[in-house]
């Protein structure tokens, strides 16, 4: 059965290179990085070198500014809670209303134990208000956050920019980035920026589920989230995921070396896909509007249908993809996201998020495009809004 | 990803009776676009016997196939027959949905219900209700006394705390009124408001929610006077021309103050 995988902005395929590589570090070199002996010492090289191509694929001036993780969401919450517990006077936050559930719900969570939180707004084309973002700024904000790139539609925002012009307003205002859905799909680089803190995670670009990575700038205090033994510098105790951090590693080299395909022959593919659904399916609006987009990622938006059932009929296709439907979400409620772009309700519930990666094929584009409009007229006919379907789709 | 039994991926997969009838003896609709379900069901009706049923779904998998298998149950089956099957009846007949899909087959019982209301004259009794125990929250079928159970013993005071304990409230949100009226009458309300405060409070919420929802497009609200209870609004913009204004102010700017502000809130448009 064929299978076309555009939910790469869930989790990815890992890169067969990557497995190669980790193999070693499970039977072989198994010891702990801490220990003394020979077989150590191939893990305690392995977990340095794997720092040093980390912090190469961030940009960041020392590999000492590396602090491995299990995951993107405890790069955020290490970041987060690290630093406001380092600057404790100080009780304001700022962040988007688009910002990933694993930041969003730690904010919510701070504004019920006392924190003052401004949510700032987005624009219909996704894009961030960034002189009402500045406006807030004030001698009590002891944080500013602000992801990269957004998982649902691919906006990027220019997160370089808003930390100098933090900065500039309150130079001890903590900037902290979630570049999860960025590593991979654009460069990063930190150097000569005025992040504070930058988090990602392994699986979104090739490495397993399990690892991540936070940058924190030399000179940015954070205290522990996991405390512990003396590893990570005693910012972050456990023995060391070795395998899992070479394998990271090794997927931030390919990543590092597929970035101009990425830019490039991905971005043709997703552009592709997406001008083939809008002109093939007439009931589709793109709800990733903003010019500034990573290569990989459309989201659109099919009226009057729901989303959870056009994703299980392409699954049926084996065409798999994700929705900011209500009822794909264990939450039941639509995407934030997409509510605070102000995407109408007859479109929302029938948004589909295609993301693509560096393995995605021409094929699997045109079998997409293939399918799709079928599925689409054949689900149309189920809905109870056959008069506004019969105006759109002529 | 959802568990779904065999029986309902048959069904949204290839959905039995899809369509709608012309000179339905009976029609019935259940949910909103807003709340991403809603459905339609048509009956053909001769003596009694439900003849030939249709239906028009917009909803995920598990409300495509509660729909379908409602109207295979019920063709050939009498009204009063048909008046008996309960959301239950439909979710078994699928072989059961997950907990968070059952509101699915709550849609379809209540579209059926619309239906049937429909058929029989004013005069005729109301259908009785199956629910011993008061649904509040159909989404994820919790129930009057359950609210009342997570104010009572495990301290909710407020929408978010409900929503935490047993999800209530947080799935297409018609029904965080009545969760709200049961938290006001439970939760021991310390603070009363004074007049300003009242007026301030309402403001605050127009200026925010509202004018930022209405904000989307381009429209705009203004407070012009509080008299007890009764909200005197203007609109502006392009909220001012539109047609659907009036629905605007019941369903929106008036829902949102009952939920903020007072429950007994009335909001009135000044031309």
């Amino acid at each position: 059965m064929t299978l076309v995988y555009l939910d790469n902005n869930a989790t990815t395929m890992v890169a067969p290179e990557v497995v190669e590589a980790m193999l070693p570090y499970f039977s072989q070199n198994y010891a702990n990085p801490s220990s003394i002996y020979d077989i150590a010492h191939n893990a305690s090289e392995a977990l340095k070198e794997s720092r040093e191509v980390m912090a190469d694929f961030l940009g960041a001036a020392n590999p000492k500014e590396i602090i491995f993780t299990s995951c993107g969401s405890e790069s955020a919450n290490m970041a987060i809670k690290g630093a406001l517990e380092v600057n404790r006077n100080k009780k304001h936050i700022i962040t988007t209303k688009i910002e990933h559930p694993c930041v969003l719900n730690l904010y919510k969570d701070l504004e019920k134990k006392g924190y003052r939180v401004s949510w700032i707004d987005v624009d219909k084309n996704g894009d961030l208000n960034i002189s009402r973002l500045l406006e807030e700024v004030c001698s009590d904000t002891a944080l500013v956050s602000v992801m990269m790139a957004n998982n649902e539609t691919g906006t990027i925002y220019p997160v370089d920019k808003i930390s100098e012009a933090v900065k500039m307003q309150n130079p001890e205002t903590k900037v902290f980035v979630d570049a999860v859905q960025a590593a991979g799909k654009i460069p990063i680089n930190v150097k000569n920026t005025k992040i504070d803190m930058l988090g990602i995670s392994g699986h979104k670009f090739h490495a397993p589920k399990g690892v991540g990575a936070l940058y924190v700038k030399t000179g940015t205090m954070i205290s522990p989230l996991i405390i512990g033994g003396h590893q990570e510098r005693g910012k972050r105790a456990g023995t060391e995921n070795v395998p899992y951090i070479v394998g990271m590693a090794t997927a931030a080299k390919l990543a590092k070396d597929a970035l101009e395909d990425e830019l490039t022959r991905v971005k043709a593919l997703r552009d592709k896909l997406e001008k083939g659904i809008l002109s093939s399916i007439k009931n589709s609006v793109l709800n990733s509007k903003s010019k500034n987009r990573v290569p990989n990622t459309t989201n659109i938006g099919f009226q009057y249908i729901e989303g959870e059932l056009i994703l299980l009929h392409m699954n049926d296709e084996g065409i798999c993809a994700s929705s900011g439907s209500a009822c794909t979400s264990g939450s039941l409620e639509p995407s934030h996201v997409l509510r605070a772009q102000g995407v109408p309700f007859t479109s929302l519930h029938g948004s589909i998020r295609f993301s693509l990666s560096r393995y995605t094929t021409e094929a699997d584009v045109q079998y997409t495009l293939e399918k799709l409009p079928a599925i689409i007229t054949k689900l149309a006919k189920i809905s109870p809004f056959q008069k506004e379907l019969a105006e759109i789709m002529g | 990803m959802w568990e779904y039994s065999d029986k309902v991926k048959e069904h949204y997969k290839n959905p039995k009776n899809v369509g709608s009838i012309e000179n339905a003896d009976a029609i019935g609709e259940a949910g909103a676009l807003a709340c991403g379900d809603k459905l339609k069901i048509y009956l053909k009706i001769d003596n009694g016997i439900i003849t030939d049923a249709k239906f028009q779904t917009f909803g995920c998998g598990s409300a495509v196939a509660s729909s379908s298998i409602l109207t295979e149950m019920i063709i050939g089956k009498t009204v009063e027959e048909a008046r008996k099957i309960t959301n239950k009846d439909i979710a078994d007949e699928l072989d059961g949905l997950p907990p968070e899909k059952m509101h699915c087959s709550v849609m379809g019982h209540e579209a059926l219900e619309d239906a049937l209301k429909d058929y029989f004259d004013e005069k005729e009794e109301q259908p009785q209700k199956q629910n011993t125990k008061k649904i509040i929250c159909n989404c994820f079928g919790v129930s009057e006394e359950e609210i009342i159970k997570a104010i009572k013993e495990k301290g909710a005071k407020t929408l978010d705390d409900i929503k935490e304990i047993n999800y209530a409230g947080g799935g297409c949100t018609r029904c965080v009124p009545n969760i709200k009226m049961i938290l006001d009458k439970y939760v021991k309300n310390d603070t009363q408001l004074n007049p300003v405060q009242f007026i301030l409070k309402i403001n605050k919420v127009l200026e925010t929610d509202v004018a930022h929802e209405l904000g989307k497009d381009s429209g705009g609200i203004e407070l012009i006077n509080v008299e007890g209870k009764n909200v005197y609004v203007k609109l502006t913009g392009t909220c001012s021309s539109c047609k659907n204004a009036s629905v605007t102010l019941k369903n929106f700017v008036e829902k949102q103050l009952r939920e903020h502000v007072d429950q007994d809130i009335n909001v009135i448009e000044v031309k």
